[in-house]
């Protein structure tokens, strides 16, 4: 009986709803390309979604504290230019500037919380300071990633293609951290009521910066990642990553404030908005439609996530 | 695996079929070519499109290749392509075509690609990655060989007025480094002064009225396409003698060019890139797929207007276009035997 309640609540549909989205896209890209349906084809749909949804957790961190970053792709472009140039030429100078950059997303933390800053404003104008950076580190595109890289992002697992195994380690992860650890409590409480925490006696300060160094450094993991894929960075790669990392975010049913989110919903929501452009170009709709169907289909989900919070609140 | 046999057997049973059909005169006849583009916003990158559109379903309908389609990334970015190659790899297309969105970022899917056993041609805006093909335009030369001709002009030499493109692209820097390096050739040219015309008549026009007031006495003007008209409707309106204007083989410019040398023999040269080297892209491709042995590295020819071609020139492009030219199979067999 308890069993069955569960199913029917609003909760549960919460939950399922960025699973049911994937299944039913991954259906009709398997149906209008059987092809997909194999070692090598899961592994091309879903090997560009991993840096997406590593993005997309970089995000999320942000969005749990009731702040948005504007920069992150520009900043993940930024640290594609850093792997294809320092990292591989002189990895000490790469190691440091990475570094440095999760240094400057914690200062950036700190003073979005201690001025009060819209972090909306403050992201922005970072972005073109990454941008910046990343084309006066390579003016034109090339350079070349570091080996190492190559082989860890072109290591063909058996049975299970690559992309999935990270996809669901890196679900798992972050889900462990955030929702089942007493930190990951006192993080998403950061969003959810700040002054609690304050009178708790924890250092909300404090754990703004620990959560915008978290975004550096899943931002990191994507840029790297991302060149790896490529190969080789331009100082622009990575510029559509913003939106799809806000978008995936809510698709996997976060929001934008209040501290709700989820590690394994936003990785499901970055696979679909992947998979939503594959299944819409083998459906071969035309460009000029692409990204209005990309943004239907976001709506459908958000309406129904809206029908679901109804339900939610009928209780 | 099963299915993968069957869809095998299946296309192998429609190649017979279609082979049984019609005479076909070429292996490639099962083989399915695809284009990825990654920018449809402009007149010219339209013309490109139509230009394969008809080549390709052409070449369906004589049987010499079993698709020729066209995909277009929805956004202008390289990310998004690269998702469409490894689309494009799934759907099991022999050859790709590709105008890239950057030189670089897309090297991992086409390697992918090339791993699969697939043809990867990119033209225009091409890849690095050694094993695709390149059709490059070798835009530098175009900047120089402006130059080389305002110096048959003009053997006196003078003061020139260039007018860029947009500032901080490719294409911008490598056809001014052409024109510099003309200039160095030359040495009696002078490059008075620089303004950015952005590849458009009206902003062409704007800047080049702004400059002209500080200018000493302007010989000619080189240019990278598209900003001519502008150029000489700023001189117009100035009050300043007409110089040698380069230029870009779009309509307007030519039609210009038409009316003064009708009414007082006006001579100048005109150069750009035909929209139609997709259609050159789809040949090399498919002899590519043909077995056929061509060079990695290709240089497309310009689309160069002189004084005594300028009616043909102008008959050949549309109101609002630009000057195309399509290529055959035969004109592009020509071509590759020209550079092998």
């Amino acid at each position: 009986m308890n069993g069955l309640r569960f199913f029917a609540s609003a909760r549960f549909w919460r939950g399922a709803l960025p699973a049911l989205s994937l299944t039913f896209v991954l259906v009709g890209v398997f149906w209008l390309q059987p092809r997909a349906m194999s070692y090598f084809g899961l592994n091309l749909l879903f090997n560009l979604a991993v840096p997406i949804a590593l993005a997309t957790i970089a995000q999320m961190f942000v969005i749990a504290v009731n702040d948005l970053d504007l920069s992150i792709g520009s900043f993940v472009s930024l640290v594609a230019c850093i792997g294809a140039t320092w990292l591989r030429d002189t990895p000490l100078l790469g190691i440091a500037a990475l570094l440095g950059c999760v240094a400057v997303y914690a200062a950036l933390g700190a003073l979005i919380y201690i001025r009060q800053l819209p972090s909306i404003v403050v992201t922005l104008g970072m972005s073109f300071v990454w941008s910046g950076c990343a084309v006066l580190l390579l003016p034109t595109p090339g350079g070349s990633a570091p080996d190492w890289i190559r082989t860890l992002v072109s290591y063909k697992p058996s049975y299970v293609p690559m992309p999935l195994l990270a996809a669901v380690a890196l679900g798992l992860v972050v889900h462990f951290g955030l929702m089942r650890t007493s930190w990951g409590v006192l993080m998403r409480g950061v969003g959810g009521n700040e002054k609690a925490i304050t009178r708790a006696g924890w250092s909300v300060l404090k754990l703004k910066m620990v959560m915008y160094a978290l975004t550096a450094v899943f931002g990191i993991l994507a840029g790297l990642t991302l060149v790896g894929l490529a190969t080789s960075a331009d100082a622009n790669i990575a510029l559509r990553y913003t939106l799809l990392s806000i978008a995936g975010v809510i698709l996997g049913g976060g929001e934008f404030v209040g501290g709700r989110i989820s590690p394994v919903g936003a990785v499901l929501g970055a696979m679909t908005l992947t998979l939503t452009a594959s299944f819409l170009s083998f459906l071969r709709i035309s460009p000029d439609w692409q990204i209005g169907a990309q943004g239907a289909v976001l709506i459908i989900v958000l309406a129904l996530r809206a029908i679901v919070n109804r339900l939610e609140a009928r209780r | 695996m099963k299915i993968r046999q069957s869809l095998l057997f299946a296309t192998a049973a429609l190649a017979l079929t279609t082979a049984g059909m019609q005479p076909s005169f070429a292996d490639t006849a099962d083989k399915r070519i695809a284009l990825s583009n990654n920018y449809a916003g402009n007149s010219w990158r339209q013309a490109m499109l139509n230009s394969w559109g008809k080549n390709a379903d052409q070449a369906v309908k004589d049987g010499v290749v079993a698709a020729g389609d066209a995909f277009t990334t929805a956004e202008n970015q390289a990310t998004e392509q690269a998702a469409q190659i490894q689309n494009l790899i799934l759907q099991g297309y022999d050859a790709i075509v590709i105008n890239a969105a950057s030189p670089t970022a897309l090297n991992g899917a086409v390697k992918e690609a090339c791993d699969a056993g697939i043809v990867v041609v990119s033209f225009d805006g091409v890849v690095t990655e050694p094993c695709a093909w390149r059709i490059a335009v070798n835009f530098k030369k175009m900047g120089e060989i402006q130059v080389d001709y305002l110096s048959g002009r003009l053997p006196d030499g003078g003061d020139l007025l260039e007018i860029r493109g947009l500032a901080g692209v490719f294409v911008d820097d490598e056809i001014h480094s052409g024109i510099e390096a003309g200039v160095a050739n030359h040495d009696k040219f002078k490059i008075a002064g620089s303004v950015h015309g952005e590849w458009t008549q009206t902003v062409a026009q704007k800047a080049v009225a702004g400059i002209l007031p500080s200018m000493p006495e302007i010989v000619a003007v080189v240019t990278q396409g598209g900003d001519g008209y502008g150029a000489a409707q700023a001189f117009a309106a100035a009050g300043r003698p007409t110089p040698i204007i380069i230029m870009g083989n779009r309509h307007d410019e030519l039609t210009w060019w038409k009316e003064q040398k009708d009414a007082n023999g006006y001579e100048t040269m005109s150069v750009s890139i035909a929209p139609g080297v997709s259609t050159l892209a789809f040949w090399v491709a498919q002899q590519i797929l043909d077995g056929q042995d061509v060079p990695k590295d290709l240089i497309v020819p310009f689309l160069q207007i002189d004084q005594a071609d300028l009616e043909d020139g102008l008959a050949n492009t549309e109101p609002g276009g630009v000057s195309n030219v399509e290529y055959s199979l035969d004109d592009a067999k020509a071509y590759l035997e020209s550079v092998n």
